[in-house]
């Protein structure tokens, strides 16, 4: 009964922004979207800046009201009963909006009293928080004083102080170094193995195929595809790509010669084929010439270029 | 729940508040000695019937109230929505932006309540309150000044998206109230039309509510006339805030 189980769902959702002034337009940042978001699953939205990601997340938040179509949390409407529905809600905003005057501690404290929670409740659950984002010995330190990796992570922890049903990460992991990023996504990996309900927006495509469970790719306020990572890479493209570079200048001419089947980007060639090695052999015997040549798995990212390209290129 | 929005600011007062103790009390020491009793010597016999120092400390006390109005309501409310997100992480949770507006506004009472209380005590220090019922009236009624100016600028504060513009208002619009609203001067001194506008400053009604109080000049009459029209402003500034936070925190 997957309807019983769906913890969101939205039908036609959208948001227009009124215009700032008589001159300003209005601006639309949601078309119209259809999804479902299923208990205890990682749920991500992927798409270039201005798809429309963060304007989604806001409406999922309970703090911005859709200009149109429905949208039901936990069964409830966020609109009207948005404080029940933000109660059990964990958001982690994209800029962190920690206090850096304030200690690791007292960040908790304050968030935990905007929760109703009494200081005794927060100081019991704050240990526990500080464990899981690995900042024991960091309670008593101003913020200002932690790197971004441990920002981002007492961020998640806060978020967690009410114990939310779905947790939101917008951009979890952008800003952050390689090691930093591993250490989060192994944190979120446990959040969804203790059964909380994980909603992501991201442009990094390793993140979305790390975390997601399934994932729509947006592009201008709509939905271009829905699906798991693997449904979606052999929706839309081959097993293998060949990734071919030329001198600048010779992308367009080349791409010309070698036909519908390879994409032109700006800066290589990509020719999407089930064997590679053997696309490869093709473009020799057609007396191309390229300065590097590389045939590699196709991911997510391909799908996102396939869904996305042209708008990647403005 | 609203005072779940409180908590926050006083955790984090926790931090500062020495400092600002020290600047509300070091600020007025410093204009009463300088300007006072020192370009006020100058003032040839009285001001409304008081010595130059008794008839400005009390307008001073009522404007400067006003200037902390302006930073408190009009910087910071900006700041703990734009740059500080503060507002941002709290509309997140279960509050609902009337919570966190009134928080916010408990708070900045609070603050003005503080500096006005600092500086009543350096006007007794320099002989200028005549009782402690005196000084709790003066420090309520600068305190109602500063709600009247806080309340319509968090309401405005709240909506500007361009940080520059809070200090062409504070130096076009605050400044001049400042210094024409019987601050330093009696309002009797301006030209008709000029005297006109003055009296439809709500800063005037602060100063002259606060002069009255402190002179021992007040009558019931009057006293209400002010108190009532500062509070219509506090009121009208808190409606329409309630309105602007709804629109730009839950945007």
């Amino acid at each position: 009964m997957a309807v019983l189980n769906a913890l969101i769902e939205a039908a036609g959702l959208e948001k227009t922004y009124p215009a700032r002034d008589r001159k300003g337009t209005a601006f639309r940042a949601v078309a119209g979207v259809d999804f479902q978001v299923h208990r205890g699953e990682a749920f991500g939205f992927l798409g270039p800046n201005g798809a429309g990601k963060s304007s989604t997340m806001r409406m999922l938040a309970g703090v911005s009201a859709p200009t149109a179509g429905t949208l039901r949390i936990l069964g409830l409407d966020p609109v009207a009963d948005g404080r029940r529905v933000r109660a059990r809600l964990g958001v982690v905003p994209q800029d962190d909006s920690l206090d850096t005057q304030l200690t690791v501690e007292e960040n908790l404290l304050v968030y935990g009293l905007y929760f109703g929670l009494s200081r005794r409740a927060v100081r019991a659950r704050a240990g526990e928080l500080l464990e899981f984002a690995r900042l024991e010995d960091k309670a008593g330190e101003r913020v200002e004083h932690l790197s971004g990796g441990m920002r981002r992570r007492l961020t998640i922890a806060r978020a967690l102080i009410n114990e939310p049903e779905i947790l939101l990460l917008d951009e979890p992991t952008t800003g952050l170094d390689p090691q930093a990023r591993h250490v989060l996504w192994d944190r979120l990996f446990r959040l969804k193995q203790d059964g909380v309900t994980l909603i992501l927006t991201t442009h990094y495509m390793d993140e979305a195929e790390q975390l997601c469970d399934r994932l729509v790719v947006m592009d201008k306020g709509l939905i271009a595809d829905e699906g798991s990572p693997r449904e979606l890479i052999e929706r839309h493209v081959t097993r293998e790509v060949l990734e071919l570079r030329f001198p600048p200048g010779e992308h367009e001419e080349v791409g010309r010669k070698l036909g519908d089947q390879v994409e032109v980007l700006p800066d290589r060639l990509l020719w999407y084929a089930d064997d590679g090695e053997q696309a490869l052999a093709q473009a020799t015997e057609a007396g191309v010439r390229p300065l590097t040549a590389l045939v590699r798995r196709t991911g997510l990212e391909d799908v996102f270029l396939r869904l996305t390209g042209r708008s990647l290129t403005d | 729940m609203a005072f779940r929005a409180l908590a926050y600011w006083l955790v984090r007062y926790r931090r500062t508040w020495r400092g600002t103790i020290v600047v509300s009390v070091a600020n007025p020491i410093l204009f009463l000695l300088a300007i006072g009793a020192g370009l006020g010597t100058l003032v040839e016999g009285t001001v409304e019937g008081a010595s130059y120092l008794a008839f400005f400390a009390p307008g001073l006390l009522a404007a400067a109230t006003l200037q902390n109005a302006f930073v408190e309501a009009g910087f910071k409310v900006n700041s703990a929505l734009r740059r500080e997100r503060i507002y941002s992480t709290a509309a997140a949770t279960p509050l609902e932006p009337g919570h966190i507006l009134a928080g916010h506004l408990m708070f900045i009472t609070l603050r003005l309540m503080l500096s006005a209380a600092a500086f009543v005590v350096v006007m007794a220090l320099f002989g200028l309150t005549g009782s402690v019922g005196v000084a709790l009236a003066v420090t309520l009624a600068a305190t109602l000044t500063g709600l009247a100016f806080a309340a319509p600028l968090a309401a405005w504060a709240v909506t500007v998206s361009d940080f520059p513009q809070l200090n062409t208002v504070f130096r076009f619009v605050v400044m001049p109230m400042y210094l024409f609203s019987g601050t330093f001067f009696s309002v009797t001194q301006l030209p008709g039309p000029l005297r006109a506008v003055a009296y439809a400053l709500p800063l005037w009604h602060g100063v002259d509510l606060c002069r009255a109080l402190a002179l021992g000049t007040a009558t019931p009459g009057t006293s209400l006339l002010h108190a009532g029209y500062l509070t219509l402003c506090c009121v009208a500034g808190v409606l329409v805030a309630r309105v602007t936070f709804r629109r730009c925190l839950h945007a």
